[in-house]
């Protein structure tokens, strides 16, 4: 399990824009770098990740990206979404070599 | 390619290099934080951005973890690390009674790893040495340098100044040239920090990872074409102990990013 670091407010009001920041630990290798022995490392990197948003009623998909190998080692991703009703948000980073990982996160909304 | 590039602006520095330069006063000293862009600076002012704080947590999951024959924890002898670890990163290097020399933070730890929890060494650079040391160093986030001023650490100390201001390797260059002399200007694309190690063990973005200031000072020794001294060499433990003792009274910013 990879080390995973999801900021968001706990509570918000309903309506309200929120933001949410989350960090992975990640070594995101491009596929393009000789290792020490002059081989090239094969690629491992998170190629996709996603948040759903479990309001009680659907579990609705509410950001996901692709990710390259341009992007750096750790990746921190940072979005914005409206807090509908309290409820449970879904993490999920999926990558190479079966690299898969979901956090869970409550929030009440008021 | 850009080993080259550095070899060019070295040779121009040594052209330009004034017959007489002093080092910064104490109040014209600046952490390597003011160096950079605003956008790596935002990276280290919040948590949420700071990638070094994946490590941090993985610290504080060690802190609390059994290791080796003794069955104890770091938490099992030192108790809550944001009591008993505040201070403790903005002292060291330290002077060790049984071995009679000065040893860094991560030294320290593996001390108390071998002798108290009865368990292996960790590997310099590992990324659980990096993960403990992060962790106690946090602690002393915001408190100032306060170097122990011990009396038996002076030789280590005048060694260290010594190794600052000592020319080595192909280019012929002493860390003062750079960090003393020519701090604020620019090497290639970057600017020369004044080397205060106000934030270590830090997040480089270069490194992509977390890495100690031994990684780093190695580092400037194989920029100037000088081979490295090995992780754990007392000559890097002394220049640790003279840049600590040089950034008297700056405020700890660890776990900091830089570029």
């Amino acid at each position: 399990m990879a080390r995973a670091l999801i900021t968001l407010p706990r509570t918000a009001k309903r309506g309200e824009v929120i933001e949410i920041r989350t960090l992975i630990a990640h070594p995101m290798e491009t596929g393009y770098r000789p290792g020490e022995d002059g081989r090239v490392l094969p690629r491992d990197i998170i190629r996709r990740f996603s948040c759903h948003y479990d309001d009680g009623g659907i579990d609705e998909l509410v950001f996901s990206a692709d990710l390259f190998p341009a992007v750096a080692a750790n990746p921190l991703i940072s979005f914005c979404t409206v807090a509908t009703a309290s409820g449970t948000l879904r993490f999920t980073w999926e990558g190479d070599n079966g690299f898969s990982q979901t956090e869970r996160m409550a929030i009440s909304v008021t | 390619m850009r080993r080259r590039v550095e070899a060019i602006v070295f040779a121009a520095l040594i052209q330009a290099l004034p017959a007489t330069a002093a080092s910064p006063t104490p109040d014209a000293r600046r952490s390597g934080f003011d160096f950079m862009t605003p956008q790596v600076q935002a990276m280290q002012r919040d948590d949420a951005l700071n990638p070094a704080m994946l490590w941090v947590k993985d610290g504080e999951a060690l802190w609390n973890t059994e290791a080796g024959s003794s069955k104890r924890s770091c938490a099992g002898c030192h108790g809550a690390a944001p009591s008993s670890m505040r201070g403790v990163a903005a002292r060291y290097p330290a002077f060790d009674e049984p071995s009679g020399r000065a040893v860094d933070l991560r030294q320290r730890i593996n001390l108390c790893r071998v002798n108290r929890q009865r368990a292996d060494a960790l590997p310099f650079e590992s990324r659980d040495l990096l993960s403990l040391e992060s962790f106690v160093a946090i602690q002393s986030r915001g408190l100032l340098v306060t170097p122990s001023g011990d009396a038996r650490l002076q030789p280590a100390l005048e060694r260290g100044a010594a190794w600052f201001r000592r020319r080595i390797g192909q280019l012929d260059f002493s860390c003062a040239q750079c960090h003393d002399e020519h701090s604020g200007q620019r090497l290639g694309g970057s600017v020369i920090p004044q080397a205060h190690p106000t934030g270590y063990p830090l997040y480089r973005l270069e490194w992509q990872g977390l890495g100690s200031l031994q990684r780093r000072l190695r580092n400037c020794m194989t920029g100037v074409r000088a081979e490295p001294f090995p992780y754990g060499a007392p000559e890097l433990v002394e220049l640790e102990l003279y840049l600590m003792q040089r950034a008297a009274g700056m405020p700890l910013e660890v776990p900091a990013v830089r570029p």
